[in-house]
């Protein structure tokens, strides 16, 4: 698998990658990469470089911390202020901002907060101390939502009593929608996210390519990959093709992961979802199934939420969309860093403005 | 926006579905409900403890030699373009 | 001892604590100097110049793959002393235990500090005790402070790098981080990493015999090679570029760390050494790293620049450049 992998990290495949982009892309477009872990793997690798002049690489709305709202964030909070309450979570999350706190600043104010690697060792948390209502925060797009629908169905298997989710996840199709309908925003490809699609396969974004012509190649995440992924959706631009095309096949099938889509039906439902920056977008967010509503956290430990705020002149929103690059953001480097962030672009650790700010000489451009 | 790597499974899976996983030495189990078809010895894409597709190493293979033989007939026409090219490469697009 | 768990009354200045002393530390150190009791040791002092460090240590749990706390606070303070170019000779250690915390668990820690010392060939020459209410205290906290002799004419510090210099690392990156964030509640994976603590300081004084004009040691603990490179290059005022490819990474560490998301040049170490000499005395300074003991998979694994000062880069495995970020915050695993 190394060397497999090594072939995806070698710089004579980029080189040759990186010729033929610009030898075809002679009209300018402009892409946006929808996934943090390519905004990560481009900034990482210094792609932006080695682009010709004439691609301009967004990045979009890709992280799932990034686009949690205030109000849900501070739910979460909230639901971790009760006593009795052990709130796990990814790691991810630990130092987002809601309006007034953050799960890192709880946690040192004494609330039983703790970091998993699975939402399945959630479960062995509850198993061990059945005295706690442990609650899972599950945050995430596609990739995440079968895991945590997949623990939901076994934490039903075993009756576990003092288990539920607090379920923030959210589906990346509509998302994308709402980005090409916007008239700030123009997009003339997606380089779309490899392991979300490995989960719901082409299907999904095939409207982009139909309906708005905009075309669309499933990446994955080495520096090879990246590039191979820009190559397609140059040579469809050069070639007038709007197609969703992937460029990442030994790990996303057309057709996806049809167990894993059966899985996130099985315990979620669709409904509204608030996206940071960009507003509600209907049918985006995941909610528990009614017939699971003794593992929901909403309907277990019920809270009153505090008014929520929004941060001043944090352009998150913009960036999120593309309409903006970090450096454009008058917070960013200066009042918003990753020890002090302001806007969770830059709490994560994937978020456009972490990567620019951790991986760029963002001083010297 | 999600993390998932590479892990070979090492032991069949057990009564709820969870084997244990390879990566570069370290061991773990994951779970394989979401890859039914996943057998020992396969290499699995894992993500926050679940493996969520079985990687196909053929296809990685395959797709390696054609991004190795691409580009070699424009060899000729592009040596003379490639100093440029390697220029722009140290400026920010952005 | 009649009980087998610290009790408060062991901190009381009483009979228990008297029994602890004679029975338990005594025991587990046995250092003439700290057998006669005195508040204050009186040490011979070969030289004129001394080095003095101090270093607090609290690790959670206190035992793990490959050590434990005692170790780590022997090594710990011995490596930070050895920085300067000193030949540390004696340590302090001052306990701060947990009311109900095995008197087993102590012991075991004892001896491995014992083994330790004598590995670094330090003496353990005075000590404190202080007990605090369960609760309180993590089991056990340990201080140690610890002073050398300084030879002539060694003057060694992080200002000191300059363009040109090669950056030597004295083996793999990441053992003690990974294999302490193996044991943790909710992220158990298992590995055969051990944590990497160790007393370096015969490494250091091999390396300042052979490359004489050694700009400056530093052990890359805390924060991981990424914060050691990017104080010395804020402190000289130059940059700093590591080759991706040069530095040594256990296959274990690196796997764990993709899994974890971690970065691992902020991954903690404990028994590593960075060493900044000028480019003629380089490979000397490498060949005695790789000679002495815990340097066998020593490397050059970078170079010092002018500018831009007070920045560190990595140069990929893929060719490209990018910044060798510090550590924000506390690491945490990811998912994304």
């Amino acid at each position: 698998m190394n060397d497999i992998l090594a072939g995806f990290r070698d710089p004579e495949v980029a080189r040759r990658l990186v010729d033929e982009i610009h030898r075809i892309a002679v009209e300018p477009c402009t892409l946006m990469e929808v996934c943090g872990t390519h905004t990560m793997a481009i900034a990482k690798h210094g792609l932006r470089g080695v682009m010709p002049e004439t691609i301009k690489l967004l990045s979009g709305p890709g992280c799932p911390v990034c686009v949690t709202a205030n109000p849900d964030i501070d739910l979460a909070i909230e639901i971790a202020r009760q006593p009795g309450v052990v709130l796990t979570t990814f790691g991810d999350m630990m130092k987002v901002p809601g309006s007034y706190s953050s799960l890192s600043t709880e946690k040192s104010e004494g609330r039983d907060i703790r970091i998993v690697y699975s939402p399945l060792d959630s479960l062995a948390i509850a198993e061990r101390e059945p005295d706690k209502h442990v609650v899972f925060l599950g945050v995430g797009f596609e990739t995440t939502a079968p895991t945590v629908a997949l623990t939901i169905r076994e934490a039903a298997r075993r009756k576990l009593p003092n288990w539920s989710a607090l379920s923030l996840h959210k589906t990346v199709p509509g998302a994308l929608e709402a980005l090409v309908v916007d008239p700030e925003v123009r997009v003339t490809g997606f380089i779309l996210p490899g392991h979300v699609s490995t989960i719901i396969g082409t299907g999904p974004y095939e409207f982009l390519a139909r309906e708005y012509g905009v075309p669309g190649v499933i990446t994955g995440f080495e520096p090879v990959d990246v590039l191979q992924g820009v190559w397609m959706l140059a040579k469809q631009l050069a070639e007038g093709r709007a197609e969703i095309e992937i460029a990442y096949g030994r790990g996303v099938h057309a057709e996806g992961n049809p167990s894993a889509v059966a899985a996130i039906d099985a315990s979620f439902e669709r409904c509204d979802a608030e996206w940071r920056g960009i507003g509600v977008i209907p049918g985006t967010g995941l909610a528990l199934r009614p017939e699971f509503a003794e593992y929901d956290a909403r309907t277990r430990v019920p809270v009153a939420v505090p008014e929520p705020r929004e941060i001043k002149g944090c352009q998150c929103g913009d960036v999120l969309r593309g309409v903006v690059l970090p450096f454009d953001c008058k917070l960013f480097g200066r009042a918003c860093t990753p020890e002090h962030p302001v806007g969770p672009c830059m709490v994560s650790s994937e978020g456009s403005c972490a990567a620019y700010y951790r991986y760029t000489d963002y001083g010297k451009e | 926006m999600c993390l998932a790597i590479p892990a070979r499974i090492v032991s069949e899976p057990n009564e709820i579905e969870m084997a244990e996983v390879d990566i570069l030495g370290v061991k773990r189990h994951v779970s394989l409900m979401m890859t039914p078809d996943a057998k020992l010895g396969d290499h699995v894409l894992v993500h926050a403890g679940f493996a969520i597709q079985v990687v196909d190493e053929e296809f990685a293979a395959e797709s390696l030699e054609m991004l190795n033989s691409m580009g070699i007939k424009h060899a000729d026409e592009l040596a003379a373009e490639l100093d440029g090219s390697d220029e722009t490469a140290g400026v920010p697009a952005s | 001892m009649r009980s087998d768990r610290i009790l408060l009354a062991h901190g009381s200045g009483g009979t228990m604590m008297k029994e602890l002393i004679e029975e338990v530390f005594v025991a587990g150190f046995g250092d003439e100097v700290l057998l006669r009791m005195d508040d204050a040791a009186a040490l011979d002092f070969p030289g004129s110049r001394l080095a003095f460090s101090t270093d607090t240590y609290v690790v959670h749990p206190l035992f793990f793959p490959g050590g434990d706390i005692g170790r780590l606070a022997v090594c710990g303070t011995v490596n930070d002393v050895a920085t300067s170019g000193a030949r540390p000779l004696y340590l302090s250690v001052g306990f701060v235990l947990e009311e109900g915390m095995p008197v087993e668990d102590l012991k075991r820690i004892l001896i491995s500090m014992h083994d330790a010392a004598a590995e670094a060939g330090v003496r353990i020459v005075t000590g404190d005790t202080k007990v605090v209410e369960r609760g309180h205290g993590d089991g056990c906290y340990i201080n140690t402070a610890g002073v050398g002799v300084l030879p002539d004419g060694v003057d060694l510090s992080g200002s000191h790098c300059r363009p040109g210099d090669a950056v030597l690392l004295s083996g793999t990156l990441g053992d003690h981080g990974i294999a302490i964030v193996s044991t943790r509640e909710g992220l158990e994976f298992s590995t055969d990493i051990r944590t990497d603590a160790a007393p370096l300081a015969a490494l250091v004084s091999a390396v300042l015999e052979a490359a004489p004009d050694v700009r400056c040691f530093r052990d890359p603990t805390r924060g991981g090679l990424a914060s050691t490179l990017n104080e010395l290059a804020g402190a000289s005022g130059v940059s700093i570029t590591v080759n991706e490819t040069d530095v040594p990474v256990n296959d274990q560490v690196r796997g764990a760390s993709e899994m974890l998301g971690y970065d691992v040049f902020q991954v903690a170490n404990e028994g590593k050494m960075v060493a900044v000499v000028p480019p003629e005395q380089a490979e000397a300074a490498l060949a005695a790293m790789k000679g002495a003991p815990y340097g066998a998979e020593a490397a050059i694994i970078g170079s010092v620049a002018e500018s831009p000062a007070g920045k560190v880069y990595v140069r990929t495995a893929f060719g490209a450049t990018r910044i060798m970020d510090m550590l924000v915050g506390e690491q945490l695993p990811r998912i994304c």
